[in-house]
């Protein structure tokens, strides 16, 4: 699904160029469940970035899906990112006007989906994610968890098939983490590839494959023991189907 | 995005930023108001003159006492005497063969009274040509008699106001008047004509030119309304009574004749004055409007950073993001242009009532105008903010950390 090769990006920090990514290789497929850690300042952000087609490598290629996304237009790069990716930020990004409902609405709005498709939708994202009683509500007048929750229903909304979380964890307490945690997973296991970075190394153990970053580099790249990742998923099951099914073959976003 | 959804977008935006909002809906309002209100000033002045003048017509001319300058400001109607214009004047003005009529004015007040009521009333010395060529109808009776200029006889004719003040519901044809020294008897009453223009006919009384010299002690004539046969020779006729007026002054040019022409070009200078002051007014309000859009956004801009970040994130094209702030800005003008309507309408209406017989209202070209260009203003002016926070680099704005 997704091929880096030789992926560079350079930051010019005064007279001084900042190798962030420095030659990385690395290929995923699809419905992989990744970790990435690495020291601060490693480019562990950058490559996120640069998989969400946020920002333009220096030099190299990325190859989505076969295309080569260094000939698409800014366009086009939008465009994907509207139906193909899913964002979770660490400090949620969330509109602050408008409620948990209208938040996760958004990317329906913007891509301008009829009210009448929206509302089943949205509601039905709301449940899940055990939002009902603070639909209504704005950003400031919810926890940390219920933001990380409402920003999770917004980045899934248009059924991506990239999930890419930048320590999504990192602004709460241990128990939401886990909630959080948890519900990327079970997206996961409803086909959705997810790439979490993170500093907890509770977390970064979760994944199936594990990415470890030094200096703009892949300094490690292994599998842990599956029967452990296993053990994990169904340790906590969640109520409910998968929230991303994809078994028709349809295209995100075209509803 | 639908259009709908781009509305109620911007809506909570500008609801969000209550302060900016009012601001540029204030500045906006100024403009908008300033276009209204004076040409709905300018053109309820010009729709009066012409009104006034429709009464009259093209093809008549009146003669005032004493020279002046007709080309720049108004024409003397107030008249400075500097020799009087007789009544043998205005008899000679009408043996001139391309002149049809002359209606001799010598206006005054004077206490008019009926048995015990009695009330000052507006006197019109004149005769019988007046009353068609100021268009004013009777309800009862006959106008002045048709009798020589010099001949004073004492008959009157009456307003209706008049008639209803010093009579009530009794018969007033026939009966006598008392003003001054004379008494007069009541031969015809006008019509109501409603709140007449510069004279309330409706509260005036009529008689004929030479009792009025009498009653009011005076030999000359404050106007002479002099009606043309024809309007193609007017300039040939002006000139005609002008040297036979000289003629009979001894040479001197001590008269002077204005025409509709010449008076409304006059006031056509005046208006042209006002539309210059209006449209300096509205060009010098929208700019500052347009100064203060351009600011006001560029902060909203940076202070959204981390939001178009995040709409850029969600896959929003560049273009969408530009129409976002462009929206926004021209929601605002439209906001403020309509306060500024409103108001200009409701200030306008207050002068109408005020000022029944002027129509001030805003000619619709003005309205149209004016919203226009504010939505213009907005437009120009926020193309700047808008393609900044389009052309936002989407990490850059997301890692902006002035916002979360
Ligand atoms: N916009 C930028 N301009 C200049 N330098 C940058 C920019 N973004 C990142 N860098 C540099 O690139 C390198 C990698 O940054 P990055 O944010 O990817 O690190 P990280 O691994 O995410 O760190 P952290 O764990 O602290 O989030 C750092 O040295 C950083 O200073
Ligand atoms: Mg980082």
């Amino acid at each position: 699904m997704i091929q880096l090769r030789q992926l560079c990006r350079d930051f010019l920090v005064g007279d001084q160029t900042v190798h962030a990514l420095d030659h990385l290789d690395l290929s995923i497929d699809k419905g992989e469940y990744l970790s990435v850690m690495g020291p601060s300042g490693s480019g562990k952000s950058t490559l996120l970035n640069m998989l969400g087609l946020l920002d333009k490598p220096s030099a190299g290629e990325y190859l989505l899906n076969g295309t080569a996304t260094s000939g698409l237009k800014e366009e086009q790069r939008a465009s994907l990112r509207g139906g193909h990716i899913g964002f979770v930020f660490q400090s949620y990004h969330l509109i602050p006007r408008l409620n948990a409902r209208e938040n996760i609405e958004l990317p329906l709005v913007l891509a301008g989906i009829a009210p009448k498709l929206r509302q089943p939708r949205v509601a039905e994202l709301l449940a899940r994610l055990d939002l009902i009683d603070r639909a209504e509500h704005i950003p400031n007048q919810l926890s940390g968890g219920q933001r990380q929750r409402v920003a999770i229903g917004r980045a899934i909304v248009m059924e991506p098939d990239l999930l890419l979380a930048d320590e999504p964890t990192g602004n709460l307490d241990s128990k939401s983490g886990l909630e959080v945690i948890t519900l990327l997973e079970e997206l996961n296991a409803g086909g959705i590839t997810l790439l979490v970075v993170t500093h907890d190394e509770n977390v970064g153990a979760r994944a199936r494959r594990r990415l470890h970053m030094i200096d703009g580099a892949i300094s490690r790249d292994w599998q842990t023991d599956s029967a452990e990742s296993k053990s994990i998923l169904t340790a906590k099951p969640l109520t409910g189907k998968p929230l991303t099914q994809k078994t028709d073959g349809k295209t995100p976003g075209a509803f | 995005m639908r259009f709908g959804d781009l509305l109620a977008f911007n809506f909570k935006a500008i609801r969000r930023q209550r302060a900016r909002s009012i601001m540029l809906l204030i500045a906006i309002a100024i403009g908008v108001l300033a276009i209204n209100l004076l040409t709905g000033i300018g053109e309820g002045g010009k729709q009066f003159v012409l009104g006034e003048f429709d009464i009259l017509g093209k093809n008549v001319l009146i003669m005032v006492p004493g020279k002046k300058e007709t080309t720049g400001g108004i024409p003397p109607l107030t008249g400075e005497t500097t020799r009087d214009l007789s009544l043998q004047d205005a008899e000679a003005i009408l043996r001139l063969p391309d002149v049809s009529a002359v209606a001799p004015l010598i206006p005054g007040k004077i206490e008019i009274s009926h048995g015990s009521l009695s009330r000052e009333a507006f006197t019109i010395g004149t005769n019988r040509a007046f009353f068609p060529m100021r268009k004013l109808e009777l309800a009862q009776g006959s106008i002045l008699p048709e009798v020589p200029m010099d001949q004073a006889v004492s008959v009157c004719v009456i307003g209706s106001k008049l008639r209803r003040e010093l009579f009530g519901s009794r018969p007033a044809l026939g009966q006598w008047l008392r003003a001054g020294d004379s008494r007069f008897r009541v031969i015809g009453i006008l019509k109501d004509r409603g709140q007449g223009m510069s004279l309330d006919m409706n509260d005036a009384i009529m008689i004929p030119v030479a009792s009025a010299q009498s009653l009011f002690n005076t030999e000359g004539l404050f106007r002479i309304f002099i009606e043309l046969r024809g309007l193609q020779e007017l300039d040939k006729s002006r000139l005609r009574i002008t040297d036979l007026l000289k003629n009979r002054h001894d040479g001197e040019e001590d008269v002077t004749i204005i025409t509709q022409d010449s008076l409304l070009s006059a006031f056509a200078n005046i208006l042209d004055t006002m539309t210059l002051t209006v449209a300096g007014i509205a060009a010098i309000s929208m700019l500052v409007a347009g100064i203060l859009i351009m600011n006001v956004s560029l902060i909203a801009v940076s202070q959204r950073t981390s939001e178009i970040g995040l709409l850029k994130a969600l896959g929003l094209p560049a273009r969408t993001v530009r129409l976002i702030f462009l929206t926004e800005a021209m929601m605002m003008a439209a906001g403020g242009a309509v306060v500024g309507l409103i108001i200009s309408q409701v200030l306008l209406f207050m002068a109408r009532q005020t000022y029944p017989s002027v129509p001030f209202t805003t000619p619709s070209w003005a309205m149209l105008g004016s919203i226009t260009v504010a939505m213009f203003t907005a437009l120009i002016f926020s193309a700047i903010p808008a393609r900044r926070a389009a052309n936002m680099v989407p990490v850059d704005a997301l890692l902006d950390k002035t916002a979360g």
